[in-house]
């Protein structure tokens, strides 16, 4: 049985429809990456799937729970973090940790309390205020609230936005030691490295699910060719390339130009001729990154953000 | 000059205040709707020198100078005989109720000592709880009375003037002889401080959560619509039972205000009382999206309050559409209770009415407040 096993999910905030026939399945114990521009439905999914809002059209189970009819108990199961900070900030660390333990009526209090606090390292900042936290304290506070129930599955809505590299790495360190132990993690995310970091990802833009799969599969799967540009004058280069056909995106990277495509026919030819205007630029062939190929669906879906 | 004052940036400044200003619908209606609902309802109702109070007769003959008399008395304006009490017993339970603000005594033999030439008496008790709201009856009510009954001897003006004073009008002003307004207000001022304070803190009770983000992971966690509510209110019923104390010492000590009933009956009312308030509060925060509507919605819902209760004008001096009116408040009933306990040493019966009124109240609030939960962020 998966643990999320939800299809033809639609929700419509007025006359906009924010989650477009999402289907998606997440088996136990896996890690699985939820990518997407802004507003393209990754939150609106997420609280479907913990009961925060009920769907138009669509059905499924979480934890084998219908998510229509059985939200409350899904609650109990489930460990949600919020993509904004959403413990009490003008309660200390202690106060915030005991609050919910006593909510989902984890006993004794205390024991618990205290070993969280223990693991996260921050028992002698025990009585500080939540809210004078950095923002890499405060989301290891919120992961440690929200696991402190031993949810079997968790549900992270970008934990790691305005996180440093460092506390990012240890993030992660710790969602696959959870992940390790047979917790099933969904984390939407906006970085690159962190996707590579999932099991698998599954891609949304406006509300439809375009892409799922393991990173490699997610890539090959797009059919892009990229090349890379070296040389003098490069910015003149780019403005030449992109009005060539079979050239979808041109990017800077350093002393470097990425040209990206999916024809690929059409796409050699335009490089052939830029090469012979612009003396001393080389080609050579690139690989596909992740991001790559997430800015090609980017373009490719109709903006329904207006 | 360009860098202290520049009418672009005054302009720029203007134009965006209004856009907020615009988008912000219920302030806007607040602002220009709210003073006209206001002016008009309370142009109206408000009424310094009520007429038309209610009274009831104690008269066991039916001779033609008692109804000279009542008829005369109507004829003010001022009372209502809209209740004839069998006995005294009844007249003093109908006015410790507050159905009644005067109870009218013609005795028996008034007639016949009419006849006599015998000094007849009348004797009009009137609440006095409410010293405002009687004097205007009371000042009109000696010579209204002697003329009547003159007139209805067949007298002539000239005459009567000479023949003033035969009769005798005795004038009890009940509850507070001597026409202490503190004695009124004071009472007052405890409700009208509760509800300022109940209703206001529980009314942002849920607009905070959603407006500090806490309020999406609160739902998220295993809580129910139930649980939420009563975790919400209860601590203000605890600040309440403070306040009540700290105003009923106060009362006593600062303004010596005569404790007459049951300390236990007027307890039990301030407790439903401050139950209703803050399930009123919190019904406005499930209303609400952000706190400063809260507010808004509160201060909408505190003058009418204040004006319609009985608190700062006689609630019998309204006309009947604002009287009715007056009774959604929960206000109005705490007043007539306290009034009536603490002045007129009312017991339970008395007030049993009013405390129905505040029970349903708790019912209706509580009931609004869950339907309007939002257990979810649809």
């Amino acid at each position: 049985m998966n643990t999320i096993d939800v299809h033809g999910l639609v929700k419509r905030f007025g006359d906009k429809t924010v989650v477009d026939h999402v289907t998606m399945t997440v088996a136990e114990g896996e890690i699985v990456g939820f990518l997407g521009p802004n507003g393209s439905g990754k939150t609106t999914t997420i609280r479907i799937m913990c009961g925060l809002l009920t769907p138009d059209e669509g059905e499924g189970t979480v934890l084998g729970l219908n998510i229509r009819t059985e939200s409350l108990r899904i609650k109990r199961e489930v460990g949600y973090m919020t993509q904004k900070f959403s413990f009490y900030e003008d309660l200390t660390i202690g106060e915030n940790l005991e609050f919910v333990a006593r909510l989902y009526r984890l006993k004794p209090v205390e024991e618990h309390v205290a070993r969280t606090l223990e693991e996260l390292g921050l028992t002698t900042r025990r009585n500080q205020l939540a809210g004078t936290l950095s923002g890499g304290w405060k989301q290891r506070l919120a992961l440690a609230a929200c696991i402190m129930h031993k949810p079997k599955l968790l549900l992270l809505d970008e934990p790691t936005a305005g996180v440093d590299p460092k506390a990012r790495r240890e993030f992660w360190d710790e969602i696959h030691r959870l992940a390790s132990g047979g917790l099933t993690v969904l984390v939407s995310t906006h970085y690159m490295d962190e996707a590579e970091r999932c099991h698998r990802i599954s891609y949304i833009s406006y509300g439809k699910m375009l892409a799922t799969g393991t990173v490699d599969e997610v890539v090959k799967n797009a059919g892009l060719t990229t090349f890379v540009l070296q040389g003098p004058h490069l910015d003149q280069v780019a403005d030449a390339l992109k009005e060539r056909p079979g050239v979808d995106q041109v990017a800077p990277f350093g002393a470097t130009l990425h040209v990206v495509g999916s024809d690929k026919a059409a796409l050699e030819k335009a490089l052939a001729d830029v090469e012979k205007q612009h003396k001393g630029v080389s080609v050579k062939s690139g690989e596909t990154s992740l991001e790559d190929v997430f800015i090609q669906f980017m373009s490719g879906s109709k903006d329904n953000m207006a | 000059m360009n860098s202290v004052f520049s009418f672009a940036r005054l302009g720029a400044l203007l134009i965006k205040e209004f856009i907020q200003m615009r988008r912000d619908r219920i302030t806007f209606a607040m602002m220009l709707g709210v003073p006209l609902l206001q002016l008009v309802l309370f142009g109206y109702a408000i009424n310094n020198d009520p007429k038309s109070l209610p009274a009831a007769l104690v008269a066991t003959s039916n001779d033609p100078y008692t109804r000279a008399i009542v008829a005369a008395l109507q004829t003010t304006g001022y009372y209502r005989f809209d209740h004839v009490a069998q006995s005294a017993e009844q007249a003093e339970f109908l006015m410790a109720r507050g159905d009644v603000s005067f109870v009218v005594t013609i005795p028996a033999d008034f007639g016949r000592r009419v006849e006599r030439g015998d000094n007849p008496q009348i004797l009009i008790e009137a609440d006095a709880t409410d010293p405002a709201a009687a004097s205007g009856a009371i000042s009109t009510l000696s010579t209204v009375a002697s003329q009547a009954l003159l007139r209805a001897q067949g007298m002539q003006e000239a005459a009567a003037e000479n023949a003033r004073g035969q009769l005798d009008v005795v004038v009890h002003r009940r509850y507070n002889p001597e026409g202490i307004s503190q004695y009124n207000i004071v009472p007052g001022l405890l409700g009208v401080i509760l509800q300022m304070t109940m209703v206001m803190m529980t009314s942002i009770a849920l607009t905070r959560e959603t407006e500090r983000g806490t309020m999406e992971n609160l739902l998220a966690m295993p809580s129910s619509p139930l649980e939420i509510m009563l975790g919400k209110v209860l601590p203000y019923l605890a600040v309440g039972a403070v306040q009540v104390v700290v105003v009923l010492a106060a009362s006593k000590l600062l303004f010596a205000i005569p404790f007459t009933g049951s300390m236990s009956l007027l307890l039990t009312a301030v407790l439903v009382f401050v139950l209703a308030l803050v399930l009123l509060g919190y019904t406005i925060s499930t209303i609400a999206r952000t706190q400063m509507q809260a507010l808004q919605l509160t201060f909408f819902f505190f003058l009418p309050s204040i004006l319609l209760s009985g608190f700062m004008f006689p609630y019998r001096g309204m006309p009947g559409w604002a009287q009715i009116f007056g009774e959604i408040f929960p206000l109005t009933h705490f007043l007539r209770i306290t009034r009536a306990v603490m002045l007129k040493g009312a017991e339970l019966p008395a007030v049993a009415g009013e405390i129905t009124w505040l029970v349903a109240f708790v019912a209706l609030f509580a009931g609004v407040a869950l339907v309007r939960f939002r257990r979810t962020l649809d």
